[in-house]
């Protein structure tokens, strides 16, 4: 037995010896850990982020978007144009190949548009295409856009989950084939699929002279590890480069040792309380009292919870949105932590010794409860329940919940309306249902005048400021930990660009 | 036999039908199958549209009738978040389960039960102390610890076993080690136990008085005896390990069928879900059976009862 076992071991570290990969510039192989696994590669039919980062690599947008100065530049279109509020016309670049070989035209474009468009087809998530209505060709390298309605955040689509696949090539395989086999224009190309596990891009050496740059590293290799210590051991081996969304005392553990950096970013994602304002979980919902609103305002100290627990480079939130998002205002009234007027305002609602409200949250327990705990001191005592996504929303959706601890991520949309369409258009997490809030987002959302637009955004986020229709606490924010012999900079819309790495 | 065996298995067949549909209820308790699906940033626009898509809007009886016509002629319908067929998705997570399974249950066998012998053997020796102190250690240390433990020493500091991945043989030890190492204290305790009872009954003492060698009493007289229980048990395990090896294969990063299992509850993943708990309730049939017939084998006496 033990002689047996002793062989096998002898025999386990021979063969180790001989097949050890170590990730290091030498191979120019840079190891990407995920730890979700991700649906499926075809980028309209994941809602993951694993999934926009294999995005952007492997496909391009007709617009692109500079993550450090926010403006809008060409990509596989060299120029655009709105024609009418409900065009946009586009000139497209030429002698762009894609992967496979198939030239980049205009029947592009239209195929994708037109393929997306159609809800039967299935775009996961609809919202990043339900705003297009259809495509038409003008010349092969000419196309426009027809929208449904007036949206002038369509560029910031464009430039984002809005990608263009090739029509011969999609039309014969669909979804499926091509989440097995992944063709875009981008700068790395997918020779390996193994759906959910493994992930292997290599360098696509004709990429087109376009904003995202040439790849510099040759190859990228993904493999999905759910658990973080092992990630973390594959660091120390040396078979990872990379690990993302590294939870913080671990970011900060790996930083603190010479082979590895760290580095804090912030993400768009935002944590806030929805308050029921409109009564829907109780007609007698205190709630319904703007004092009461203020009053749970005043009685979070969201630098605290930022200091405590979000760390990094979180910020306190005082508007509805994110700041660098377009529209968003945060010259709005805002209310310091202040349990003693928090108190003093209960008081005034008719609650001197407060009340007992039922708590909701479905994620971060720890920043949910120390929330509670806040409102618990000023006197309205929560009773704290932790439910799935699910059921949360559900639950939000038919009956109605006092006070929900939500977060909202804006799919990495750089605008306001991104953020305030999910909640204060009477969709079904809309707790407030205020007509003038919805018709000032109404003007906000389809005006094509940016100074229209700043303007009505701005008078929205401060009627839900003055009203405390909303509870904006704090920002996000994610680590990443690569070793010494990579050089990244990581933007604040938490996306990975494989294209902009390179080797120390 | 015969009608003993068909009577088993249709047996086994019903069981497997509710526990499938006691699952698929439980799992639209659980929240909106749609509302999941959507993931987190989803719109009310597209919780509609993967109602209307999925047919989630059907009722729940109607859903499961559909499920079960299409399970029953072999379509276990395609996965809602991976997209693509159940049966190859499960093809593809459930040959890595099986060969951890089979690899975790050898091990647990092949040290615990020579083990247990040993200690019975000797009873309060150095050896059954060792035993027992191995087995205490086995059931008190937590496997998602023990996992890491491992690749601590083995994969950063020895740097002789790779610490996650499926792709070579060399990569199933570790977890083999952990998941085996699990089930081996029941399994050893339980081959003690009963060897200590047998050793100590009359019919031992004659084969010893007859002459029989050491050997011969230990393991044909007493072991084939003392080992019934234990057949029974590892069949258990073995369907634990198959079901039930997410923590294992979530820290080795091995994409089997028990992560599978445990994300597609998370997910929603109704027809992925409902897939592996009718293989899995399956399975652990199976092995209660195979170790009937094993028993029946190995005690005469089984076979006329």
């Amino acid at each position: 037995m033990k002689t047996a076992l002793l062989r096998t071991t002898a025999a386990a570290i021979a063969l180790s010896a001989s097949t050890a990969a170590f990730a290091d510039k030498a191979s120019d192989t840079l190891h990407v850990a995920f730890t979700k696994e991700l649906e499926s590669v075809d980028s309209y039919m994941n809602s993951a982020r694993e999934g926009i980062v294999i995005q952007r690599a492997v496909w391009d947008g007709l617009l692109y978007r500079d993550p450090v100065t926010n403006e809008y530049i060409g990509n596989l279109a060299t120029s655009w144009e709105w024609i009418d509020d409900l065009t946009i016309e586009f000139k497209l670049r030429e002698g762009v190949t894609f992967h496979n070989g198939e030239a980049f035209n205009a029947d592009d474009v239209v195929y994708t548009v037109d393929f997306v468009a159609n809800p039967e087809n299935g775009v996961k998530t609809q919202r990043n295409v339900s705003w297009m209505k259809s495509a038409e060709k003008i010349d092969d390298y000419t196309v426009r856009i027809h929208l449904k309605s007036a949206f002038p955040a369509a560029i910031e689509f464009l430039a984002g989950p809005v990608s263009i696949y090739p029509n011969e090539y999609y039309a014969e395989v669909g979804p499926s084939g091509m989440a097995l086999k992944p063709v875009g224009t981008g700068p790395y190309k997918v020779v390996e699929v193994e759906p959910g596990q493994h992930f292997v891009l290599e360098k696509n050496e004709t990429y087109f002279d376009g904003p995202k740059g040439d790849a510099q590293i040759s190859r990228i290799d993904i493999r999905t590890i759910p658990d973080i210590n092992t990630q973390m051991a594959e660091m120390f081996n040396g078979t990872l480069d990379l690990i993302w969304q590294v939870p913080a005392d671990q970011a900060g553990k790996l930083g603190e040792m010479s082979q590895f950096q760290a580095v804090n970013e912030s993400t768009m994602r935002v944590g806030f309380l929805l308050l029921d304002a409109a009564g829907k979980s109780d007609e007698n919902s205190p709630f319904k009292d703007v004092r009461v609103r203020q009053a749970v305002a005043h009685a979070i100290d969201s630098q605290s919870i930022v200091d405590a627990l979000l760390k990094g480079s979180s910020q306190v939130i005082k508007s509805s949105c994110f700041p660098s998002q377009f529209g968003c205002d945060t010259d709005v009234t805002t209310y310091e932590y202040d349990p003693e007027k928090a108190k003093a305002l209960l008081a005034e609602a008719g609650y001197p010794d407060g009340f007992t409200t039922e708590f909701f949250a479905y994620r971060n327990r720890d920043y949910a409860e120390a929330i509670s705990s806040y409102m618990n001191a000023v006197g309205i005592k929560t009773n704290f329940n932790m439910l799935k996504y699910a059921a949360l929303r559900d639950l939000s959706a038919t009956s109605g919940v006092p006070v929900n601890f939500q977060t909202w991520g804006s799919f990495s949309i750089n605008d306001t309306s991104a953020f305030t369409g999910q909640f204060f258009k009477f969709g079904d997490l809309d707790t407030v249902r205020d007509p003038e809030l919805r018709d000032t987002l109404e003007i906000a959302d389809t005006s094509t005048d940016p100074e229209v637009r700043i303007e009505n955004y701005s008078k929205a986020l401060n009627l839900i400021a003055d009203q405390a229709y909303m509870v904006p606490m704090f920002s996000y924010n994610t680590n990443y930990v690569f070793t010494q012999e990579v050089s990244y900079t990581p933007t604040p819309d938490e996306v990975l660009r494989f294209a902009t790495m390179s080797w120390n | 036999m015969l009608p003993f065996i068909l009577k088993r298995l249709g047996l086994a067949f019903l069981v497997a039908l509710t526990v499938s549909l006691i699952s698929f209820f439980l799992l639209y308790l659980s929240g909106d199958p749609a509302t999941a699906l959507a993931g987190e940033g989803a719109t009310s626009e597209d919780i509609a549209n993967i109602n209307a898509r999925y047919g989630f809007d059907r009722p729940l009886l109607v859903q499961y009738g559909s499920w079960l016509f299409n399970a029953l002629t072999g379509d276990f319908g395609e996965s809602y978040y991976f997209k693509m067929p159940v049966s190859a998705l499960l093809a593809d997570r459930l040959s890595v389960t099986m060969l951890l399974g089979v690899c975790g249950i050898s091990f647990a066998l092949l040290t615990a039960v020579p083990l247990g012998v040993l200690a019975a053997m000797r009873p309060n020796s150095l050896i059954d102390r060792f035993a027992l102190f191995l087995s205490v250690a086995g059931q008190a240390m937590p496997s998602f610890w023990f996992g890491l433990i491992l690749i601590v020493v083995f994969s950063i500091k020895l740097q002789w076993l790779p610490a996650s991945g499926a792709s070579s043989w060399a990569h199933f030890i570790l977890p083999t080690v952990v998941l085996g190492y699990y089930a081996m204290p029941a399994i050893m305790r339980l081959t003690r136990a009963g060897m200590l009872e047998v050793l100590s009954s009359d019919y031992i003492r004659t084969a010893r008085a007859k002459g029989a060698s050491e050997g011969r009493v230990l393991f044909k007289h007493a072991l084939r005896n003392a080992i019934i229980p234990v057949v029974s048990l590892a069949a258990v395990q073995m369907g634990f390990m198959l079901g039930g090896s997410i923590v294992v294969e979530s820290i080795f990063a091995l994409h089997g069928a028990g992560f599978l299992a445990y994300e597609s509850i998370s997910r929603n993943d109704l027809p992925t879900v409902q897939a592996l708990v009718l293989i899995f309730s399956m399975f652990y049939i199976l092995f209660t059976f195979a170790a009937d017939v094993l028993n029946a084998w190995l005690d005469p006496r089984m076979r006329s009862s």
